[in-house]
């Protein structure tokens, strides 16, 4: 699968503030389709809010974010259903509606936005219930009975219900312990080659970013300082990248994790 | 998965050619609605093959779609070879194929007569628990108060004080109000009646034995409970969805001590001094309202209730007060204490827990009237 030329996701100039709190000044990223982007960044650097901003959750106060050539802030409310349709977002810790059980969690968005008769709906979410490798019985049971890692897992089954274009991922693996992150990485992976995911994934693990990123954009000083693959970052030459790619925990990384395990 | 077209061309296409199940166009969870209906009513006998090399488009739901005709076209036969797939779509039907859901179990059945009586009997043993534990969450918390009384330092004195004040003093205009209104909706519907008899002095008996020995303290308690009660589910239950209680124990505070007593013991204290204001209010109100009404004027009112009144019916409700804040405070706490993790929970049990009490309250208040006919007072 040949990433194409133009961008799906177009970020340029991004601003954003929280009162006199710049956290984005002048943001460029392009997101490519079809690979799988890690943002990287210290804490406070505005990770979860560049997420949020693409998918609109939050107004920034400058630039064009444009998400499958269309800007998602100049669009009206029909224009940015349609493109709302096209990705899918999971949030930390999963995000579950604490009333409703697994399966209708993940029915959810297809009850919203179609016309499907009861039985295909059921059918269909439970594929992607099975699909993120929950058990059958995590079907019927409410997300406050689910481990966190299931959890995350449910929460990325309702992220692909209608079959989006794109998966936004706020830090899927945080939270995991090492086999089960390593499991959540090889799940992104692998539905990400089956339904031909683009997969934006905010994270903290090296791990992740080592075995399953086709490339890393490091987020400091209010921009993307850095983006390419893990021998690109290993090469740039500022001192918290240097920092974070060289520490000891990098190298713990990059000498054990390699992914054989990931196709 | 290649999805070079636009959205305005997700059309899909279906037909039967010389044994070919032939689909074009995008086969989309959304284009499956547009199908014709009749598609699935189609024989499928002599299908042999489906052909998908005209479909530009699939997702999850027509790789579910084409195996589920795959499917039927085994019920009667060989099952057709689904033809013409790229290897992404081929790749896409597999893993779809490997996630399909295990042979159709049973069906819902329709529930019998014994399903309804199973149900009926849980909801019987499910009440009978909690009253079970209810009474156990009681003796727990006398138990407690017993080991305060042993031991004062114990009782956390602050948290007291402070819930007397969010109980007792900031209830007081609305109960104070309450209590007046129902003292003249008394003495005016009393009047009206007493009227006809010529009987009209005896609105200040009405007035004043409905309004002590009953309607004061009941009405207050059915306020507090509303106020009160729900907050201490409200509460104590958020403080056990985020794991409040549980870093308590962890820390060797008892969460009984330091959440449940303070609140019953203020409750209390301060339901019978309610209670009194509801009694002095409402009797100023029918007292205003005899006076407007009926021309009793106010030393009447006073010289006849203090003549005529059994001071017994002020005690009577005054004695009930503390049980009712006892059956209040318990309720509160023990609901908020069964919140789980969510947060529908916590609704549904801060609003259990006002109906619960307000229903043992008025129970508690029959039970009274026997045992008081009973003693004669």
């Amino acid at each position: 699968m040949a990433p194409a030329e133009d961008p799906i996701i177009r970020v340029r100039g991004l601003v954003t503030r929280f009162g006199t709190h710049t956290v984005h000044d002048g943001l460029d990223l392009d997101v490519r389709r079809g690979e799988i982007v890690g943002v990287v960044g210290g804490s406070g650097t505005g990770k979860s809010v560049l997420l949020r901003a693409i998918v609109g959750l939050l107004e920034p106060q400058a630039g064009q974010i444009e998400v499958f050539g269309q800007s998602v802030r100049a669009t009206s409310d029909a224009e940015f259903r349609a493109l709302r349709r096209r990705w899918g977002v999971m949030f930390q810790d999963g995000a579950l509606f604490s009333s409703l059980t697994v399966r209708q969690n993940v029915e959810a968005p297809m009850r919203e936005q179609l016309q499907l008769d009861d039985r295909m709906r059921e059918t269909l979410a439970g594929i992607k219930v099975r699909m993120v490798g929950l058990p059958e019985n995590a079907m019927q049971k409410y997300p406050s009975e689910l481990s966190g890692g299931m959890r995350k897992r449910a929460g990325f089954a309702r992220a692909i219900a209608m079959d989006p274009e794109i998966v936004f991922l706020d830090e899927p693996t945080a939270g995991l312990d090492p086999i089960g992150a390593a499991a959540f990485d090889i799940l992104i992976k692998q539905l990400q080659a089956a339904l031909g995911l683009t997969v934006f994934l905010v994270t903290h693990d090296l791990d992740s970013l080592h075995a399953i990123c086709d490339r890393i954009a490091v987020l400091a000083d209010q921009k993307v300082l850095a983006v390419g693959t893990m021998e690109d970052m290993l090469k740039v030459d500022h001192p918290w990248v240097h920092e974070y790619f060289h520490g000891p925990r990098a190298r713990a990384a990059l000498s054990t994790a390699q992914p054989d395990g990931v196709r | 998965m290649v999805r070079a077209q636009p959205i305005s061309n997700r059309t899909i296409n279906t037909f039967i050619e010389e044994g070919r199940l032939v689909l074009t166009g995008a086969l989309l969870i959304d284009t499956l609605t547009q199908l014709p209906r009749d598609i699935l009513s189609i024989p499928h006998d002599n299908v042999s093959a489906i052909d998908v090399s005209g479909l530009s488009q699939i997702d999850t739901a027509g790789a579910w779609f084409l195996i589920e005709q795959q499917n039927r076209t085994a019920q009667s036969g060989p099952p057709a070879q689904i033809t013409g797939a790229t290897d992404v779509q081929a790749q896409l039907i597999e893993t779809v194929r490997r996630h399909m859901p295990p042979t159709d179990g049973p069906s819902d059945r329709p529930m019998s007569l014994a399903d309804h009586l199973e149900a009926f009997g849980q909801k019987i043993m499910r009440g009978y628990r909690m009253m079970l534990e209810l009474t156990s969450f009681l003796g727990q918390v006398v138990a407690t108060l017993g080991g305060i009384v042993r031991h004062p330092g114990r009782l956390r004195l602050t948290s007291v004080v402070h819930h007397c004040q969010e109980i007792g003093v900031s209830a007081v205009p609305i109960v104070a109000l309450m209590a007046f209104l129902i003292g003249v909706v008394l003495a005016f519907q009393g009047s009206a009646q007493l009227r006809q008899f010529g009987a009209e002095v005896f609105v200040v008996d009405l007035i004043a034995i409905s309004i002590l020995r009953e309607l004061g303290i009941l009405l207050t308690s059915i306020i507090v409970a509303g106020r009160s009660g729900s907050a201490f589910t409200a509460a104590i239950g958020s403080m056990k969805m985020r794991e409040e209680i549980d870093a308590m124990r962890t820390l060797g505070l008892d969460p009984v001590t330091i959440l449940v007593v303070p609140r019953v013991l203020a409750l209390m204290l301060m339901l019978p001094a309610l209670g009194f204001i509801a009694n002095i209010s409402g009797l100023i109100g029918g007292m205003l309202m005899s006076w407007i009404e009926l021309g009793v004027s106010p030393a009447v009112f006073q010289t006849r209730l203090v003549s005529n009144t059994d001071v017994w019916h002020f005690g009577v409700g005054m004695i009930k007060a503390p049980f009712f804040a006892l059956i209040i405070g318990i309720i509160g706490c023990y609901e908020g204490m069964k919140v789980g993790g969510n947060a529908e929970s916590l609704g549904r049990l801060t609003s259990a827990s006002v109906v619960l009490s307000i229903f043992l309250v008025i129970v508690m208040d029959a039970l009274f009237s026997i045992f008081f006919a009973v003693v004669g007072v």
